[in-house]
């Protein structure tokens, strides 16, 4: 097997760590993450904590670690969420067709008009800003474009003649769906999902920079971000390490996914 | 081209129809009476029984819908419970200044994000590509709120080139107007370089492979030439497409960029209203988004047959 | 010959990469001033290559190994890029196979024309602007002023492909690449558009250097053949020489896979037809859109049709015809409008007695060998699904048919754990044939089976299909739009248009004495072949008018 890309390669390992430190953030970290100490307030990264201490006293690293852990968690939750709504959805509607499609993709497309979190936001305003309130509006606010993806792909194979001959078989309608239609549906959904993952990732971030996620004093990357605003000036580190750790994983997840889309669709390797 | 400008308009209507039944619907979601959350604290039992009357609470739903509706079109959107303001005003105030920051940095951001695009697209795999492939992708990995922090934490507070908090609007004094929206655009617009970038060159490769472009060359035409006459409109559509769904994006996302910049703009008005649970502005807010949007799409559609003729033959 | 060679390739060699293929190699032709040249060859031949390479392009993964191409007595890989543009166009043009694709979309046909004209000669734009229209008129559009006005995508792939060679035709270049220039196009739009060509070239002294996989076309129009396979010339000579006395094993290999007719047979008269349609109407209802309510569209006007148990009658057309909506409404795809569909006395609609028995015993074989395969199945598992319909049938005769059948398309040996990608498009089209007999059916519609493949290959597929056919006696409706493939295999042949028969009979009596003037045309499209004792051929053609004659 070829060498794989440098995408691929360097996507994983950001992605490797960060589960990998989202599990162990779970489970483990140097320091209590709420644990306040007045002591230690405002201290610079040093020995005793790698990333520093908040205004409260907190361990930086510590809560990154299990802030990983809810971003993770959350931003998995959501995507299933969106991926187990969207599909169903998405496969009623492509191979229905007629009026039923119709209908459907009208409301669809009215929920897509709502752009980015602007949905998610009024949700919000209705559930409440809590861990599950953001699963649920997140969740509803990207089942549109999974509907819409499945969908397209579903239309797409049932021209495919291997359906026609799945008809011409014998095979009952339901059957041809969930055989031979469903399963082809695995592979773009699998892209999307991850790219999917990176957007919710960001969406929960920002939602808990707005105050709107996660209340604090349990720990997400955005909420903290937001925490570091007064102290901008004369504690860096707080502003700093969020945010890095947020790009980090957005970037690991974009050069995965180019990576796997690379692989599904060789026609881009130029031709002159 | 006017039987395509016509569908695609009355295409636009159902969608508008369900985004306000939406609207309507989610905001009747929260528990409570209608009047007393669009009141607030400032309910009395007399201007309770009022609004009850006014929004029709006593009718059936389909009836309150078309009061509102009815309310929406002739630009009432009912009162902000926090300020007592009008709400339309409001949101067209705080809209003028978030869309300054938008357009401008989006403009700005294609400038220079579609040429560097196709030319990357031209010399794939050469070193420029992958240089402007890898910024592209680190520029849009960025969250906008932590560059926005980053830019202010160097800009603002280590040289004190630019104001850190506040706004003045330019009406009122162009040049400190101007110096308080450098860091916000400028947040903006590295962010969105990446994104439409990238879509500019995926878009201009898939272009470069077809037949005509073979053509092109068949015919003793240049590679500036067969680039820029005959690549870069046909895959100039796609991105067309991309710019109207980003403008889009942005003026809901544009909430984070003016919280860490203070900007008084209509993202930072929605959130607000969230915590405050100023019903009315939630209300009004979402709605004019959203209407703004379709609109934005209408018209990026409506240009498309400019790139791709083929699609008012359908 | 005393005059030198307009185009001299020698020795070019090609490879893929660092280490790669070789994927020209060795490969040397000439083409003399005035002369058409063919190069004839099937996919992975590598003449696709070498002729793009003529003109320089060659793409930024494949490397010049060793040769030289010499157009007008100049180094083609030495020259700068400003000389490469300079002959480009003004001196060799070329034709590409996809006039979908080969035209800008966006761009005004009369742009597109002038462009070429404008950057090679000194004109000004009125001059140019009649150079352009006096073209279109040649190659045969009626509103020439209107195609200026006009973009791409108004016109039909034949109308396409005239103006592409209008375009090229334009600046009477010394040699025309034509890459598959008809591939695409219907069978009598092809004749047309080849004739078109072969006209104009030889109104202008151009040379033209033909690419094809098709051996019959090559040989009426070209002058000299060269062969290739593999990415080597295996040979190469005049026309008549090679088909009549061909050398090496591959010519005469795609000589014998030219389509030959075999003794019509007799069959046993049988009392009720297998399949019996009448007065079929399909009707495609008119899109919809907000402003606009078109009327319905007729596929079929009130077909008539009856397959003796048996026989196997091709179907024949060129695109809108109707032929395939007759295949797919006969397999239940698609709702009659009015008309009726019997199957073995017994109409086959959803809730009636005889349905099983249909749906069990009608099947189907499609074109796309690319698309009629579930990707995510083992060929095993795609050959084996029908059978789950069969009630009565244990799992180990189940798998022991499955077996059998493989064995019988010649896809014994681990093929049935093996996935389609793994598979090549001949190799293909065989699980799908299997598929469509696994259960013994008594009635198979094959829709195009061998329209996608390689010309040898289709000759491999078409003998299995025979060789099936034969052994188990099911009846077949074979549908094509090549007269040329059902010679072999047809019993009777019907010929449709527009969604009507015009004409039906017997193969014989169609071949040699087609009644009605659209099977002619068809039939002028297709050689006759005739052995000579060496091993060889002799083509003859067909002229509309029913009356063969032999080209010189």
């Amino acid at each position: 097997m070829k060498r794989p890309a440098p995408n691929a390669i360097i996507g994983g390992a950001l992605i490797g760590t960060l589960l990998a430190v989202a599990a162990t953030g779970a489970l483990w970290t140097p320091y209590e993450p709420l644990k306040l100490s007045f002591r230690e307030k405002l201290v610079a990264p040093n020995a005793a904590h790698w990333l520093g201490t908040d205004e409260f006293g907190r361990d930086v690293l510590s809560r990154l670690m299990a802030g990983a852990a809810t971003s993770v968690w959350i931003s998995l939750l959501t995507v299933t969420l969106a991926v187990l709504l969207g599909t169903l959805i998405g496969l009623i509607s492509g191979y229905t067709r007629g009026w039923t499609d119709r209908i459907i993709m009208a409301f669809n497309d009215a929920l897509l008009a709502f752009p980015g979190i602007l949905l998610a936001l009024g949700l919000l305003a209705v559930v409440g800003a809590n861990k599950y309130g953001i699963i649920l509006a997140l969740g509803i606010a990207y089942t549109p474009s999974v509907a819409r993806v499945v969908r397209g792909t579903v239309l797409s194979l049932r021209e495919r003649e291997f359906i026609a001959a799945s008809r011409v078989m014998g095979n009952s309608e339901a059957f041809t769906m969930a055989r031979h239609i469903l399963p082809n549906c695995i592979a773009p959904l699998t892209v999307l999902a991850t790219s999917m993952f990176g957007y919710v990732l960001l969406a929960e971030s920002a939602l808990s920079f707005l105050g709107l996620g996660v209340p604090p004093p349990a720990p997400t990357w955005g909420n903290m971000l937001a925490g570091s605003r007064p102290y901008i000036g004369q504690a860096m580190w707080l502003g700093i390490f969020p945010g890095l750790c947020i790009s980090l994983t957005l970037l690991g997840i974009n050069l995965l996914g180019d990576a796997l889309r690379d692989k599904l669709d060789p026609r881009m390797r130029g031709a002159r | 081209m006017f039987r395509f400008a016509l569908t695609r308009i009355a295409m636009a209507l159902p969608t508008l129809l369900i985004v306000a039944v939406s609207v309507f619907v989610l905001i009747r979601l929260i528990p409570g009476d209608p009047a007393q959350l669009m009141l607030g604290d400032l309910a009395t039992p007399a201007s309770l029984a009022d609004l009850r009357a006014r929004l029709g609470l006593d009718q059936s739903l389909p009836v309150q819908f078309g009061i509102w509706i009815g309310n929406v079109l002739t630009g009432d959107f009912g009162r902000s419970i926090s300020s007592q303001e009008a709400v339309l005003p409001l949101i067209m105030q705080r809209f003028w200044v978030s869309a300054q920051i938008v357009l401008v940095a989006v403009l700005m951001a294609s400038l220079v994000a579609v040429p560097a695009g196709v030319i990357a697209a031209w010399k794939q795999d050469s070193s420029l590509d992958l240089g402007l492939v890898a910024t592209a992708t680190l520029l849009l990995s960025i969250p906008t709120f932590w560059l926005g922090l980053l830019l202010l934490l160097f800009f603002g507070l280590k040289l004190e080139w630019l104001p850190v908090v506040g706004y003045v609007s330019i009406a009122d004094n162009p040049w400190a107007g101007v110096l308080y929206l450098v860091m916000p655009i400028m947040t903006l617009f590295l962010h969105e370089i990446g994104v439409i970038l990238r879509m500019a060159r995926a878009s201009t490769l898939e272009v470069l492979r077809l037949d005509y472009i073979t053509h092109a060359r068949a015919k003793g035409l240049g590679e500036a030439a067969v680039l820029w006459r005959h690549a870069f409109k046909n895959a100039f559509g796609p991105t067309w497409t991309l710019i109207g769904l980003v403008l889009g994006n942005l003026l809901g996302g544009i909430a984070v960029v003016e919280t860490v910049f203070t900007i008084p703009g209509l993202g930072r008005l929605l959130v607000d209203a969230i915590f405050a649970r100023d019903y009315p502005v939630i209300q009004g807010c979402m709605l004019f988004v959203a209407f703004t949007y379709v609109l934005v799409n209408l018209v990026i559609d409506l240009c498309y047959p400019i790139f791709d003729p083929r699609v008012t033959a359908e | 010959m005393t005059t030198s060679a307009l185009l001299d390739v020698a020795g070019l060699t090609l490879r893929i990469g660092e280490a790669g293929r070789t994927v020209v190699d060795d490969v040397s032709f000439q083409v003399f001033p005035g002369e058409i040249v063919g190069i004839v060859g099937e996919s992975g031949s590598g003449k696709t290559l070498a002729a793009r390479a003529v003109m320089g392009f060659i793409p930024p993964a494949v490397r010049l190994v060793g040769g030289a191409i010499r157009f007008d007595g100049q180094d083609v890989m030495a020259m700068s890029g400003k000389d490469l543009r300079a002959i480009r166009g003004s001196k060799v043009g070329m034709v590409f196979q996809e006039p979908m694709t080969s035209l800008n979309p966006s761009m005004l046909i009369g742009r597109q024309l002038d462009e070429g004209l404008a950057l090679h000669r000194k004109l000004d734009a009125a001059a140019r602007r009649a150079l352009i229209l006096d073209m279109l008129r040649r190659v045969g559009l009626k509103d020439p002023e209107g195609a200026l006005e006009s973009y791409p995508h108004q016109f039909s792939g034949g109308m396409r492909q005239r103006i592409m060679l209008a375009s090229v035709m334009l600046l009477k270049p010394a040699l025309l690449l034509a890459d598959e220039p008809t591939t695409a196009l219907d069978a009598v739009v092809q004749r047309d558009v080849m004739e078109l060509m072969v006209g104009l070239t030889q109104e202008n002294g151009t040379a033209v250097l033909l690419i094809s996989h098709d051996l019959g076309m090559v040989a009426r129009y070209c002058s000299r053949i060269v062969v290739m396979c593999q990415g080597e010339v295996v040979e190469q000579g005049r026309s008549e020489d090679l088909l009549a006395r061909p050398q090496h094993p591959y010519t005469r290999k795609l000589l014998s896979a030219m389509p030959h007719r075999l003794p019509a047979r007799d069959l046993p008269p049988a009392k009720t037809p297998i399949v019996s349609v009448r007065d079929l109407v399909i009707e495609y209802p008119g899109r919809q859109g907000f402003f606009r309510k078109s009327t319905p569209k007729r596929a079929l006007h009130g077909i008539s049709i009856d397959v003796q148990p048996g026989e196997v009658v091709a179907v024949v057309g060129g695109s809108g015809s109707g032929k395939t909506t007759l295949g797919q409404s006969i397999a239940g795809l698609v709702k009659p409008a009015s008309g009726t569909i019997v199957f073995d006395g017994k109409p086959i609609a959803k809730g009636e007695a005889g349905y099983w028995d249909y749906r069990l015993n009608c099947q189907m074989v499609f074109q796309d060998p690319y698309s009629s395969l579930d990707p995510r199945m083992t060929i095993g598992e795609l050959v084996a699904e029908p059978l789950r319909l069969v009630r009565d049938m244990a799992p180990t005769a189940k798998a022991a048919r499955v077996a059998e059948v493989l064995a019988e398309v010649g896809l014994g040996d681990g093929f049935a754990a093996r996935y389609p990608h793994e598979l090549s498009g001949g190799q293909r089209q065989r699980v799908a044939i299997a598929r469509a007999v696994v259960r013994r059916p008594s009635f198979v519609i094959a829709d195009e089976p061998v329209s996608a493949l390689d010309v040898t290959v289709r000759a491999q597929v078409l003998d299995l299909f025979d060789e099936l056919q034969k052994k188990h006696g099911f009846s077949c409706l074979f549908i094509s739009h090549d007269l040329g493939v059902v010679e072999q295999v047809a019993d009777r042949v019907v010929v449709m248009q527009d969604g009507r028969i015009v004409e039906e009979g017997p193969r014989d009596a169609i071949f040699d004495a087609p009644q009605h003037a659209y099977t002619q045309k068809l039939l002028s499209a297709v050689p006759g072949l005739e052995s000579t004792g060496e091993g060889g051929v002799r083509l003859f053609w067909r002229r509309a008018g029913n009356d063969a004659s032999i080209v010189s």
